[in-house]
């Protein structure tokens, strides 16, 4: 066993610690505030919050001055008395209680707290923003690009396109997507009965069991479908539509099936295929965000839509296994 | 240490003594200076039961496995660019054109890239086969515990290099295969959504999808398994290579053996030996 060695902390403390130095004051931290208002007035505010920090910067200086040089002009040294317990206690307890109860923050145990105290801090400023760019890229600033598709008179009543399109062209290739879609034609306006507005029915291919493209179940082209199929330029490059007959949807991925109006019918999806929200602009058909349907009940432009927030695929977005997924990513739609 | 000659040494004695004495030198000066050398001697020659066999070897196998992966991966990102844009020539993205350049036009680059894709298949499966041997030998019980969790740790990072290689040939296989694995993120409760649109870097696998997967797959992932590999050699080290189960040496050994066990010197002890002994010269020879 090694002799016990006087713990070099509190040891070493009483002996060199005694007063040479003049009492602690707290003018410096001031005067440093007030250093740093007045260079953050340089950059904020230069008349106004920098004559602050200088006004701040002067007083706590003079008085820090005045601190120091107390001895010189001869003014009593305010020094808080030295005081000692007189109370005997046997030595383990003294022990402990200076363990727990009478610990001073000694000059290590200071450094010690200031170093990874420092060391946060400056892992921090590293941290923060590094991680904010690892991430918040993903989140924020997400647009959804409107898609131009070309007049709507191109489109007969009540036939079936695979429509293919560029959704981002600055995303280029990557971002081409899939449609499905079929005018429904003229219906009467909800809010003014005696007005006709177009009805469109647009499907996305993003198969909702893992987003697999899915396909329409049918005959397409001019030779099997009698309708032509025909390409479109538009503001997002050209675009393609292709006839069909859709007797429904099928996913190659894991065999997810759906029919002509998306709802599920056989196959590991969760709801109905996700519907494109459009408007027509200048007699041009214009989609919009994607949205999430449960199911739809009724075809064509009476179908009635149960229409929920964009959600991924494979998540439910109602019954209980909503519950699941409560709060979605932002989307900026 | 000094030895007495029968007869005076011959000239090629002397110079073979030199030769000797040289070669020993930067050894010697390493040494000295840092102790590495003695640590290497003690992680290579360290004593391991007497009954071990070749399942053993499954853990070395697998971080060669791993090694093969880093070098190869190193090379082939010398070559690889992961950029989703269209090559205006040719009119194919320039990441699966530069993959088609390495496999069918660089020299041996088809020999690398197939070590790398073939290898990744080694790797996993060697891991497996470590677990296997791990878990029926009973080496996850106390105290190796803890290097358990490490060797889970690092499997689930290799899986997410697969994941994330997967994609890197930005082919159709590999953006569809990488949909869907996001999209099956996706699908876990409540965070899902927001891992989800983490990993795509955006609501579509985009551009940013193949940048991020890169760079995780060649720098976050790998430092993270070389990481966990570091610990969990620490931790083989510090513990000890278990016996098989069939071993006649009692799990946990004899008291005193325990008692060496306790006192056998680790890295966190320096390795004793005799003062101003060369660790090179594992038996003093004809020399002082």
């Amino acid at each position: 066993m090694e002799p016990e060695q006087p713990s070099p902390d509190t040891e070493q403390e009483s002996l060199h610690e005694e007063a040479h130095l003049p009492p602690p004051t707290l003018w410096p931290i001031g005067f440093a505030i007030g250093i740093v208002v007045v260079l953050v007035g340089l950059v904020i505010d230069p008349l106004l919050i920098s004559s602050i920090g200088a006004v701040i910067a002067i007083v706590f200086g003079i008085l820090w001055a005045r601190d120091a040089t107390a001895e010189l002009r001869g003014e009593p040294v305010v020094v808080e008395p030295e005081r000692r317990d007189s109370v005997e206690v046997d030595e383990a307890t003294a022990a402990d209680q200076q363990g727990v109860a009478e610990t001073p923050v000694t000059r290590s145990v200071f450094l010690e707290g200031a170093t990874l105290g420092l060391g946060a801090v400056i892992g921090g400023l590293i941290v923060v923003p590094v991680a904010g760019f690892a991430a918040l890229p993903s989140f924020l600033g997400q647009t959804v690009q409107k898609v131009d598709l070309g007049p709507i008179s191109k489109f007969p009543v009540t036939k079936w396109f695979i429509a293919t399109f560029i959704s981002d062209p600055s995303e280029g290739e990557v971002s081409r997507q899939t449609a499905f879609i079929r005018n429904n034609g003229p219906v009467a306006n909800p809010d003014n009965p005696k007005e006709q507005v177009p009805s469109f029915t647009i499907i996305s291919n993003h198969c909702v069991h893992l987003g697999c493209p899915v396909q329409a179940n049918g005959p397409t082209g001019l030779k099997f479908t009698g309708t032509p199929s025909f390409k479109e330029h538009t503001l997002n490059g050209p675009v393609e539509f292709e006839s069909v007959i859709p007797a429904g949807y099928g996913c190659p991925c894991h065999g997810g099936q759906y029919d002509p109006e998306g709802n599920r019918i056989a196959g590991p999806p969760v709801r109905a295929l996700n519907r494109f929200s459009y408007e027509i602009v200048h007699g041009r058909l214009v989609l919009g965000a994607p949205y999430s349907v449960s199911h739809v009940v009724g075809t064509g432009a009476t179908a009635q839509i149960y229409k929920y927030k964009m959600a991924g695929p494979g998540q439910h977005v109602d019954g209980p296994e909503q519950w699941f997924y409560p709060l979605q990513p932002p989307q900026n739609q | 240490m000094t030895t007495t000659y029968r007869r005076k040494p011959t000239k090629g004695e002397l110079r073979r003594q030199k030769m000797e004495e040289l070669v020993v030198y930067p050894f010697d000066w390493l040494e000295e200076r840092s102790g590495l050398i003695g640590g290497v001697r003690y992680f290579l020659f360290r004593n391991v039961p007497s009954d071990i066999n070749w399942m053993q070897t499954l853990g070395s196998a697998a971080l060669t496995a791993f090694l093969v992966q880093a070098i190869t991966g190193v090379i082939l990102a010398m070559y690889y660019v992961p950029s989703a844009d269209l090559d205006p020539h040719t009119g194919q993205p320039v990441a699966w054109e530069s993959i088609v350049n390495i496999t069918d036009h660089l020299t041996m680059g088809w020999l690398v890239r197939g070590m790398h894709k073939w290898g990744a298949s080694v790797f996993i499966i060697l891991m497996f086969l470590h677990m296997g041997r791990v878990f029926l030998f009973g080496a996850y019980k106390y105290p190796r515990e803890l290097n358990w969790i490490i060797g889970v740790l690092i499997l689930v990072m290799g899986m997410m290099e697969g994941f994330t290689g997967y994609l890197l040939p930005w082919d159709q296989t590999a953006y569809w295969a990488s949909v869907v694995g996001i999209n099956l993120n996706g699908t876990a409760p409540f965070l899902g959504p927001w891992l989800a649109q983490f990993l795509r870097g955006g609501q579509v696998v985009s551009g940013y999808t193949l940048t991020r997967f890169y760079s995780l797959h060649m720098l976050v992932i790998p430092g993270a398994i070389i990481g966990l590999i570091t610990l969990h050699l620490y931790l083989v080290i510090r513990l000890g290579v278990t016996s098989p189960p069939w071993s006649k040496d009692a799990a946990g050994g004899e008291p005193e053996e325990e008692e060496a066990r306790q006192l056998r010197p680790g890295l966190t002890r320096p390795v004793p030996r005799p003062a101003g002994a060369s660790p090179m010269q594992a038996e003093p020879g004809g020399r002082e």
